[in-house]
């Protein structure tokens, strides 16, 4: 008898959103009815969202994928033999040929989508463990060294140096060192921590591994929002398999020599600043901390620690695998490597793209995005998360880098990309800025917490045509004044937003009294 | 033994600490799992916590105040969450919310006369091309749209309690 025929139904949390579970469940009732032998496989998501749930099928020339796919679709796609790869109007052929997928680059999302996230064979067939493996010949030096001549820097946002991080980490002299990942990813717009934690865990709890081998850490912990209950449920569980098989090493007494804790965040946007978090994982209040002491130095319970983003982590384990010389050769300048871009809001073809740095706005919201979902004329996107600028459509032909951006006044943040169609007012958007900042400001320092909410009150008269010319000249002095004396990025970056809006869609601040 | 000013006591706190070993450090872990088990954190289970883990009332307040997760009120039977920030808003999130709270007649951040639903506001379900996003008692929906929203108020108001 031949074997069974594997059929791919996502679990990524965003393909459950659209149904993929139910759909499922109708693949195997519908297979049982006909005596088909089939053998379902919960992948990760492929990132091509606006498909979920995208079901792959494996033939003999490779998987072939069908999407969205409705329960009802089911039987039909079973009469259009589907699970021997046969035509259907869902159908796109082979998932790697769909434009979307064969045009990006990826490295740190090469298995996502691809495996079951927690069959650690199954990782391991698709080059998993090669970087420890690797690491775990090399001696610490040369595993920062590894990472710092890569060019990796912080995917969190700031864009940090990871090699000189990790050094700094190393050198320090203590009796307890720790590594904290930050997933802790609350921008709007951004989605591509979760995707990963939930379509290959072990990727990142590899990377963990190895930053514990570079600087010589014993304890980890991964600092995950509560708004993320699927990639709780597929951490907890990844992490049991990885101690079980004795990946991380054991003391004497069984235990894992490197030992590996999840802590769930409690709906605090400002947890995803590095100090902040690293108060919130000692019990307390995320209140933001002065710097320095630098976390490398002095950070968890006054230990050496190194706190990096999940998707820095995660390429920790690809530069291993593959060689600094490798990932170096993407990007573009000082952005070396890939970028995890997720592409959000009305969007059609929404979802994440992994692309070397250089990439333009115009070809990931145009070219891979294909435009807006509605099918309303673009007018503005806003680049990396709450805290990031909009950026109109007559600067779309800006290269997605670190430096390139910063020069045009924008971010790239964590990658996010959201965009707006001409239906957006954006007085209202540079209000939900200042609101957003109101209520998530941790209120440590002044400028943020009281310039939040006086932000928000100009702006509301502003809107209301109250002495317009005045009180936009408050508004950007305001902004600058967060902007240079704010204690960390919620207070310093809150203006981005605001100002980009203003500077750029300026007739929307002088439109007629309850007119939008 | 109680060493605080009342004689407040909630065992199934005071387990929960020892599960983790009264370590302050797992406080956040601890209420979680203690708001899971009662629905909210009560004055009891508070008095309690701080008690096992040895820090102050005041530190606990503080804590429990500054994490939008904690209630300290009894919730609604059912929780809606509608995710408000920029990419569910390009999409429509507003129009959205302002329909939810016409259906159910409530603000956002409260909760149905009858004590059912209670509706609330999230900042990023991290489903953000496939919004409006919500959140109905912990199951992701997406692509949410007033229609399905109704069908689904429906079925939670008919369900038994």
């Amino acid at each position: 008898m031949a074997d069974a025929i594997k059929i791919f139904v996502p679990c990524d949390a965003a393909a459950l959103s659209v149904g993929a579970d139910e759909v499922a469940d109708a693949i195997f009732q519908e297979a049982q009815s006909r005596n088909i032998e089939i053998d379902i496989v919960r992948n990760g998501s492929r990132g091509m969202l606006w498909l979920e749930p995208l079901v792959e099928v494996q033939t003999s020339k490779g998987r072939v994928a069908y999407g969205p796919v409705a329960p009802g679709d089911v039987a039909e796609l079973f009469e259009a033999k589907f699970h021997e790869g046969g035509k259907h109007t869902l159908g796109y052929g082979l998932t790697e040929q769909i434009p979307y997928f064969a045009k990006q680059e990826r490295l740190t999302f090469a298995r996502c989508g691809v495996i079951d996230p927690l069959d650690l064979k199954a990782y391991e067939a698709h080059g998993g463990l090669k970087g420890l493996g690797n690491a775990l010949k090399m001696n610490r030096a040369d595993i920062v060294a590894q990472v710092t001549e890569s060019g990796l820097r912080g995917r969190g946002g700031a864009g940090f140096p990871t090699g000189i991080k990790w050094k700094t980490a190393a050198e320090q002299n203590a009796d307890q060192k720790y590594i904290c990942c930050n997933a802790d990813e609350g921008d709007s717009g951004t989605f591509a921590d979760r995707m990963l934690m939930e379509g290959d865990p072990f990727c990142l709890i590899e990377g963990m591994v190895i930053a514990a081998l570079a600087v010589g850490a014993s304890e980890g912990y991964i600092y995950l929002r509560s708004e993320y209950p699927h990639a709780a449920s597929t951490l907890r569980k990844a992490i049991a398999l990885w101690e079980e098989a004795g990946l991380s090493g054991r003391n004497e007494d069984g235990s894992p020599r490197f030992n590996l804790h999840l802590r769930m965040g409690a709906g605090a946007y400002i947890c995803g600043e590095e100090s902040s978090m690293l108060e919130s994982l000692e019990g307390k209040r995320g209140q933001v901390k002065v710097k320095p002491p630098i976390p490398a130095i002095s950070g968890l319970f006054g230990k050496p620690t190194i706190v990096n983003n999940v998707l820095t982590l995660a390429a920790v384990t690809d530069i291993l695998t593959k060689g600094a010389a490798h990932y170096k050769n993407f990007g573009m300048g000082r952005s070396r490597g890939t970028q995890a871009f997720q592409l959000a809001g009305d969007i059609a073809r929404g979802g994440l793209v992994e692309k070397a740095f250089g990439v333009t706005l115009d070809e990931l919201v145009n070219g891979f995005g294909g435009g807006t979902h509605t099918g309303k004329s673009i007018r503005t996107v806003q680049a990396g998360g709450p805290l990031g600028a909009y950026i109109p459509v007559s600067g779309f032909d800006v290269a997605m880098d670190y430096e390139t951006l910063a020069q045009s006044g924008a971010m790239l943040g964590h990658g996010g990309i959201v965009v707006f169609n001409d239906s957006v007012d954006m007085a209202r958007q540079a209000r939900f800025a200042m609101e957003f900042c109101e209520i998530e400001s941790c209120g440590k320092c002044t400028p943020c917490r009281i310039g939040a909410t006086r932000g928000k009150e100009t702006l509301d008269k502003i809107i209301a045509g109250e002495d317009r010319v005045d009180n936009l000249q408050i508004l950007d002095d305001l902004c600058d004044l967060m902007t240079d004396a704010s204690l960390c990025a919620m207070g310093g970056l809150t203006p981005m937003p605001v100002q980009s809006a203003v500077k750029h869609f300026p007739e929307d601040f002088w439109r007629a009294k309850g007119v939008s | 033994m109680t060493a605080l000013i009342n004689n407040l006591h909630h065992e199934g706190a005071r387990e929960v600490c020892r599960a983790h070993n009264d370590r302050p450090d797992a406080l956040l872990e601890i209420l979680h799992e203690t708001q899971k088990a009662d629905g909210h954190l009560s004055d009891e289970a508070l008095v309690t916590i701080a008690d096992a883990l040895n820090i102050s009332r005041a530190d606990i307040h503080g804590v429990v105040s500054f994490y939008h997760d904690y209630r300290r009120e009894e919730p609604a039977q059912h929780q809606i969450q509608l995710c408000r920030a920029e990419a569910c808003q390009a999409v429509g999130s507003e129009a959205l919310a302002a329909h939810a709270e016409k259906k159910l007649d409530v603000a956002t951040g409260e909760k149905t006369a009858d004590n059912k639903i209670g509706l609330s506001a999230v900042y990023c379900l991290g489903n953000c091309a496939l919004g409006p996003a919500a959140m109905i008692d912990g199951k992701l929906i997406g692509r949410m749209t007033p229609e399905r929203l109704d069908v689904l108020i429906a079925k939670l108001m008919g369900a038994p309690s």
